[in-house]
């Protein structure tokens, strides 16, 4: 998911040819106050008008206690946004009034249903109310981790091993599992030190996490090297799928390949290396069907 | 010393048997920081000269005061590579009688061989010269003040022009040599207080770029490099110097380590990116009829096998054993391309000419595989159009073109779009690239030409490959 | 950027880098535009470096919320 300022056309304009998996436009902290309205017409023309493809866009918003929240939320439902991602997220009633709003102006253009929603966690509270955020509403998408803002409010810093990022991390992880829902890690900003990067991307993909926030497309493929199945991995989740046809082909409730039976856990991880593998580009999807 | 030619500019042009109506040349190896031909010009202007032809090699964005010298019919004729800056905007609103000739290098080089571009006097900027002309681009005292490296540009000027000046800033004890200009075909030699500012010769047209757009474009090029079938131990290569084809050779270099693969020559205006390669021992020779920047310039005066070649031998078609018949592999940039693989580096999607034709034909007609890497658009300017406002390079000689938003290769070579494909490379028709072009900025009005010639565009052979028109 | 101010009937002065390829279109997005926001007195300055037309249509709407004081979405 890349970052793009909500300020800046240019950026905004040809973002996708990078091929992230999602793109968010920020209204938030990238905007000065002074250029709030300014930003939301920029972000809600921009979605209008320009053919992002298959590229899932995001808009992160303001909060809806502040005097540009509802107006955004306006704006980007109206223009069509695949997803509104809502900062600071600390309790499930929170999520629930986005909820409300979201409804109101879908209502109004007859759009039901379609605006999903992500949750930026942000805080000592958000993470211990994760799951309650996670399962607010049947719109949740995914939650992400929104390390500065956290960090500050566990009165420390961030460091490069991310120490003290290990709870929320794993906390996020739980909660999106449990909820059913798809989640993200906060973003690296030292461009220039692209081992860290490597290194922070290698350890969320450890923790169970689905994928990275970056800032730059320089980003890219470091994040997609990272989580693109090996060439070795996707031979052997290739085997377990071709068991998993026989099988049902012969009919038969067990799976085994090379004479050893395959577990259930086997079979959820084969699916989830192809499916990695087809989202990286490296193996077509006809090819698996 | 006896004989020694030296003599003040004023002497020197009274020598030459200059007349109004002759035809004078310059080279532009200082590129941004040349001084000689505002200085001559000026002299010249100044002795009270009129309706003088300026044949160089190319004029930049620094040959501003030669609007003054048009408007006085001092200067009535320019041939040249290309033109930038505010003398370009002057011309292409109709400043110059007769319209400008442009060339391409190995066009120049022919030109002058076959005697379709004759020259009278040619001015020759040199960064050494002894006083009977022996004269080069590289430091070789002490007292050195500048340098450019090759002077590849200026050596058919030395050879053929009936009269020869060359011009230093550092007048070196005899013998200069081994020197790309011979004092047989100098006839005076003038010291002056500068030719160029060195600094300024890797100033316009090169950059060198963390713009992510650059990197994609070539990681996209190098990626069609590497799969072409021409990436193979002993290939030969050529880049140009936009951002995107200056990132291309890290690329490409990474690939050469991880497969054990050499080339044996780099050709054309060399970088300090290819100086590296060649002196990590990937690339065997340097072929260098320009030097693009300081690091090149400084290589070929002490390097062996980085070698000064004249235009001539560079690029010239009609000379078969010029380099760019022996090369492989091209990476060229553009102004636009068009459906037809047309290529225009010369004139803007404005209607004024902000460009040069380089080595662009030349390199991109006898290379084995041509490859252009351009953005698909520029802010709001589209670089995939339906046709080139000008023409410089026809599109049976362009192979591949590589944008952001996809792949397009000349359906003139299917077995290149076959081993593009095979590599998974996602290829694209260019007509589609053209008309996502168009979805995204609209149609563009067309440019208010007039109906004045201020430019001919001459194909390689001599023959007239487009005509440009004045804007209104 | 654009600014706009009082006037009589709509009247654009466009300063575009790409004006002559796009300079017509541009001023038919801007008037568009404000028609679309029932702007129909007001003398716009702008000057373009080559925006694609959604952001000209933004720039110009903001422009026009910010000098009539009255916003495009609800309170």
């Amino acid at each position: 998911m890349m970052f793009v300022p909500g300020n800046n056309p240019g950026m905004m304009a040809d973002a996708h040819i990078y091929g992230p998996d999602s793109i968010m436009l920020d209204l938030e902290d990238s905007v000065t106050m002074a250029e709030k309205d300014a930003a939301r017409l920029l972000v809600y023309n921009a979605l209008k008008s320009i053919d992002y493809g298959n590229t899932e866009m995001v808009v992160r918003i303001n909060p809806l206690n502040t005097p540009y929240g509802k107006k955004d939320v306006e704006a980007v439902v109206k223009a069509g946004v695949d997803v509104i991602r809502m900062p600071k997220t600390e309790t499930a009633e929170e999520v629930r009034e986005l909820e409300a709003e979201i409804l109101k102006v879908e209502t109004e253009i007859g759009r039901v249903g379609e605006t999903k929603i992500m949750a930026a966690i942000e805080s000592a509270l958000g993470i211990v109310n994760a799951y309650a955020i996670a399962t607010a509403s049947g719109r949740m998408m995914g939650i992400a981790l929104g390390a500065e803002d956290y960090s500050a409010n566990l009165k420390t810093n961030r460091t490069p091993g991310g120490a003290e990022l290990l709870l929320a991390r794993e906390q996020i992880v739980v909660a999106a599992r449990a909820a059913g829902i798809a989640c993200f890690d906060t973003v690296y900003s030292n461009l220039d030190d692209m081992e860290t990067f490597r290194k922070e991307v290698e350890l969320i993909k450890t923790l169970g996490f689905d994928g990275k926030s970056i800032i730059n497309p320089r980003q890219i493929e470091v994040v997609n090297s990272v989580f693109t199945p090996t060439e070795k991995e996707i031979t052997k989740a290739r085997a377990v799928v071709a068991a998993i046809k026989e099988a049902q082909a012969k009919g038969s409730g067990v799976i085994s390949l090379n004479g050893k039976m395959v577990d259930r856990p086997v079979v959820l991880r084969a699916e989830r290396t192809i499916a990695l593998a087809v989202a990286a580009g490296v193996i077509d999807k006809e090819e698996v069907l | 010393m006896r004989n020694s030619k030296v003599v003040t500019l004023e002497e020197a042009i009274r020598r030459s048997g200059l007349k109004d109506g002759m035809t004078i040349s310059f080279h532009h190896h200082f590129r941004g920081g040349d001084k000689v031909v505002n200085l001559v010009v000026d002299k010249l202007a100044q002795m009270g000269f009129k309706d003088l032809k300026l044949a160089a090699s190319s004029l930049s964005d620094v040959h501003k005061p030669l609007i003054e010298h048009i408007k006085n019919g001092v200067i009535t004729g320019i041939s040249t590579s290309g033109l930038r800056g505010e003398l370009a905007d002057a011309i292409s609103h109709g400043l110059l009688k007769e319209p400008v000739v442009f060339r391409s290098h190995g066009g120049r080089g022919s030109a002058i061989v076959g005697g379709e571009l004759k020259i009278d006097v040619a001015f020759l900027g040199a960064s050494a010269s002894d006083e009977l002309g022996n004269a080069c681009g590289v430091p070789r005292s002490e007292n050195a003040k500048s340098i450019c490296g090759s002077l590849g540009y200026a050596l058919p000027d030395a050879r053929y022009a009936k009269h020869v000046v060359v011009i230093t800033d550092d007048l070196v004890a005899y013998p200069n040599l081994p020197a790309g200009i011979r004092g047989a075909d100098v006839e005076s030699v003038v010291v002056v207080d500068s030719v160029g500012d060195s600094s300024k010769i890797s100033a316009g047209a090169i950059r060198d770029s963390k713009n992510p757009r650059d990197i994609l474009l070539a990681k996209q090029a190098a990626k069609v490099v590497i799969n072409s079938g021409y990436f193979q131990d002993g290939f030969s290569i050529q880049t140009g110097t936009g951002g995107a084809s200056l990132a291309v050779v890290k690329y490409i270099r990474e690939e050469m380590l991880s497969r054990g693969i050499k080339a044996s020559f780099a050709l054309g205006g060399i970088t300090a990116h290819i100086v590296k390669l060649h002196e990590e021992g990937l690339i065997g020779r340097l072929i260098d009829v320009q030097s693009f920047d300081k690091v090149a310039a400084e290589s070929i005066a002490k390097d062996p096998s980085h070698v000064e070649v004249s235009s001539v031998e560079y690029a010239s078609g009609e000379h078969l054993g010029s380099a760019t018949h022996a090369l492989d592999i091209v990476i060229l940039s553009a102004l636009e391309v068009d459906t037809q693989f047309n290529v225009n580096v010369l004139v803007g999607s404005d209607g004024i000419i902000r460009g040069a034709i380089g080595g662009h034909q030349d390199t991109a007609a006898d290379s084995a595989l041509s490859i252009i890497v351009c953005p698909l658009l520029r802010g709001r300017i589209p670089c995939v159009v339906p046709k080139v406002t000008t023409l410089i390079t026809p599109g049976k000689s362009v192979d591949v073109v590589v944008t952001e938003y996809g792949v397009a290769v000349n359906p003139a070579r299917p077995e290149i779009t076959e081993k593009l494909r095979a590599a998974g490379l996602k290829l694209v028709d260019i007509k589609d690239l053209a008309a996502k072009a168009t979805s995204i900025i609209g149609t563009p009005d067309p440019l208010p030409f007039g109906d004045k010639v201020v430019g001919v565009v001459m194909n390689r052979d001599g023959s007239v490959l487009d005509k440009i028109y004045n804007i209104k | 950027m654009v600014t706009i101010g009082p006037g009589e009937g709509l009247q654009v002065d466009l300063q575009s880098s790409v004006a002559a390829q796009f300079g017509r279109q541009i001023k038919a997005v801007i008037t568009e535009t404000l028609e679309g926001l029932g702007v129909t007195d007001a003398h716009v300055q702008a000057v373009d470096k080559g925006a694609l037309d959604c952001t000209i249509r933004a720039r110009v709407t903001a422009a026009a919320v910010r000098a009539t004081g009255k916003d495009v979405w609800k309170d």
